[in-house]
């Protein structure tokens, strides 16, 4: 039909003008188009609530009040004097720091003799993913219990072997060891199965290479393994920064006494979401707005700490350097 | 059994049933919901749905209410209370809350602060049960435009739990007016924990948890933590001071297990019988019982050292969001009439907040095997009858909350007592 009878010409003409500019227009819309519901829902769920996280952070807003006034940065001046989020920061940092180095350090080190031949290597493979399939509430529901004062199973080999009880929940650096235990248990085969997948696409030709250079097995590791995976290096750096900086669940279940998610009798062991979640939601006092102020701290503070993490792990040799 | 109760309901509902305007700010729900028509004469499928924190024995009597009113069905969601509170808070500002909810004492006046967001339920005839109720309960529940939000279920009336076979071990009376006769005064029952601590077997302390008798001790004190203007005195009031530092002597003599109330640990406690005493609301006998089925018979009920005192209770309220309002009030009147109260009593122990109740027979009359036949109906009672009312403010709970931090502190060795009083007071300081 479109391209009917040249009867008119000039209607051809301007027809096929027309399917021109459709086609021109098609290729340089479509793509957007094709990708539009990955940022429409982004821009939704992802956009949309920093912006009005932002915006409520200037603002007293209070869940219980029907009102609200914008009160400028009085929350963030607010928040630089507050102690208790300091506290938190500090609280998170340490953990986080306790939990990742060790945990990326092993992960590296499984990944690695899982890279060997080994008998019902797939089997080894896939067992060190299993943390990774349970249910968050029921690990640190469990290790809750594993790390009990009087009655915990810890405690009890510890005491076996004449070290005495440790109260593991009271104590600031035994509560982030606690923790980290349950973070780096349940990450690091995850972990280890990205650096697996990125050894294996390292070509056989780099070892041999360096094994005719005279390389060992520890020198080929430190010199062709590592910086063959410094892009996943990097990537997981930046996800377990990501993730521990947000940490919540863990030390949040950890509580002997849930609710008030202060993190302990001496805030020891609470994290900056869970101060976050004191203020909005865990006291009877409902602070949206300096929560939404706690919550944008956060976020530039994983900013910066990813981005200084980036710049740091970028230096890894690459292999030709 | 008041006919009231089962009066035929009012199905039309006053024209001007109320477009709710939540709150529902950028959540996008936009959630309005105008339900002024729709009802007709005739009786339709209604679904009530009751949102409670912890078990409150209810279900013999959904199935009662249920079959009296055809057409209505009742559904129960079961939240821990510091979940449910602040879900209804949430549920407030934008939209979800359940038709009837529960709010505890804790949080009462700061709902009791809101009441644009819930029915005034004198429209549905609760000034004219006003009476029904021990006064002090009703009017936590009536807001400062005395509109009533909420209606009272059960008291915390105190009394002193203890065990008997830990008593005796110790070298104690073991007979409850013996027992009671030990600790007239809370300074004797520091003392007597004293005396069992002499002697007690190994590993046992003379209470759970310091937090607990503290919260005792503040439960009788009028004022506590806020003044009749409502101005926060908790840092200024001798008697929290005194209560404090009472504690504080009995950590120090070493009569306190440490626990965190409601934590594993202190359950645990109870099944071991790690501790000899736990202050006891007339609700804790219900959670005693359900988590050491195994000390059936060893424990017994001593008065309450020092005069009365309440330590929780409840109320039911109908949020303006419910579109069955009529149909929820009714509810609510059911399960806070004197013969609903009754039962659950008598079903798990929580304390009717009705004056004529307490002095009926069937409280007053109740024992219970589980704590050695003790007539537990007459000692809670009269403590719910003794007890002077205190004056709440909304962040009552977040004070307590501080305390019991504090006081865990010190049981942690963390900090000395003057440190984590320092600390109580800045904390009490950025909350009022």
């Amino acid at each position: 039909m479109s391209n009917g009878s040249a009867a008119v010409p000039a209607a051809a003409a301007r027809r096929r003008g027309a399917t021109r500019r459709l086609r021109r227009l098609d290729t340089k819309v479509s793509p957007y188009l094709y990708i539009a519901p990955f940022f429409v829902l982004f821009g939704i769920f992802g956009i949309f609530p920093l912006v009005y996280t932002a915006y409520v952070s200037l603002t007293d807003r209070n869940l219980l009040e029907p009102t609200s006034h914008f009160i400028g940065l009085a929350n963030y001046a607010e928040l630089f004097h507050d102690s208790y989020f300091w506290n938190a920061v500090e609280n998170t940092l340490g953990i986080w720091v306790i939990s990742t180095i060790p945990q990326l350090l092993l992960a590296l080190a499984i990944a690695h003799l899982l890279n060997r031949s080994l008998r019902v290597r797939t089997f080894f493979r896939m067992s060190i993913l299993l943390p990774q399939v349970t249910s968050l509430v029921a690990v640190a529901l469990i290790f809750s219990q594993l790390f009990g004062y009087r009655y915990g199973l810890v405690n009890y080999v510890l005491n076996h072997v004449g070290i005495g009880n440790v109260n593991w929940e009271a104590g600031r650096l035994s509560s982030w060891v606690a923790l980290s235990t349950m973070v780096t248990w349940r990450w690091v085969g995850y972990n280890a199965l990205l650096y697996l997948a990125s050894m294996q696409s390292i070509p056989e030709e780099l070892y041999e290479a360096a094994a005719v250079d005279g390389a060992r097995s520890w020198k080929q590791f430190v010199h062709v393994t590592i910086p063959m995976l410094r892009p996943t290096i990097i990537f997981t750096v930046i996800v377990s920064t990501i993730g521990g900086l947000q940490l919540f669940t863990e030390p949040y279940l950890f509580q002997p006494v849930k609710g008030a998610a202060t993190g302990g009798s001496g805030r020891q062991y609470q994290t900056v979401s869970m101060y976050l979640y004191e203020k909005a939601f865990g006291s009877s006092q409902f602070k949206f707005g300096y929560a939404s102020a706690i919550a944008w701290c956060l976020f530039l503070l994983i900013a910066v700490i990813a981005f200084v993490n980036f710049l740091l792990v970028r230096r890894i040799r690459a292999v030709d350097a | 059994m008041s006919t009231k109760l089962f009066a035929p309901h009012h199905w039309r509902r006053k024209k001007s049933i109320v477009s709710i305007c939540v709150v529902a700010g950028l959540v996008g729900a936009g959630y309005a919901a105008t339900t002024a028509a729709g009802k007709t004469g005739k009786t339709q499928d209604v679904t009530l749905n009751v949102s409670l924190f912890g078990d409150f024995g209810y279900h013999d009597l959904y199935k009662q209410y249920e079959a009296s009113h055809p057409g209505i069905t009742i559904k129960e969601d079961i939240q821990d209370y510091a979940t449910h509170h602040s879900n209804l808070a949430k549920h407030l500002a934008v939209g979800g809350a359940a038709d009837v909810e529960a709010i505890e004492v804790g949080f009462i006046a700061q709902f009791a602060a809101q009441p644009q967001q819930f029915v005034d339920l004198r429209q549905y005839g609760a000034s004219s049960l006003k009476k029904r109720w021990l006064p002090w309960k009703y009017q936590q529940g009536v807001a400062s435009n005395k509109a009533v939000i909420g209606l009272g279920t059960d008291v915390g009336s105190l009394a002193l739990c203890y065990r008997r076979d830990l008593f005796k071990k110790a070298g104690l009376p073991t007979g409850r007016a013996a027992v009671s006769r030990l600790w007239p005064t809370w300074k004797r029952f520091i003392a007597a924990g004293q005396r069992f601590q002499a002697h007690a077997p190994k590993g046992v302390k003379f209470f759970d948890s310091g937090s607990n008798v503290y919260n005792a001790m503040i439960g009788q004190a009028t004022p506590a933590y806020y003044d009749r203007n409502g101005k926060v005195i908790a840092s200024s009031n001798p008697s929290v001071k005194a209560a404090w530092n009472l504690t504080m002597k009995g950590i120090a003599k070493g009569e306190s297990a440490g626990f965190a109330a409601f934590s594993n640990d202190w359950n645990t406690g109870y099944k071991n019988g790690t501790f000899a005493t736990v202050t006891c609301p007339a609700w804790m006998m219900g959670y005693i019982q359900g988590q050491a089925p195994n000390t059936a018979g060893k424990w017994d009920i001593a008065d309450v050292p020092g005069d009365g005192g309440n330590w929780g209770g409840s109320y039911l309220a109908v949020p303006k969001q419910s579109q069955h309002q009529s149909e929820a009030a009714d509810l609510v009147k059911f399960l806070t009439s004197p013969a609903s109260e009754a039962a659950i009593f008598k079903q798990t122990g929580n304390l009717p907040s009705q004056p004529a109740l307490l002095k009926s027979r069937a409280v007053v009359g109740f024992k219970n095997p589980f704590f050695n036949g003790a007539p537990v109906g007459k000692i809670f009672a009269a403590s719910a009858l003794k007890l002077r009312p205190q004056i709440l403010g909304p962040h009552q709970g977040d004070i307590q909350q501080a305390a019991s931090n504090a006081i865990q502190r010190v049981e942690q060795h963390k900090q000395s007592p003057a440190k984590s009083w320092a600390q109580f007071l800045k904390d009490v300081k950025a909350i009022g």
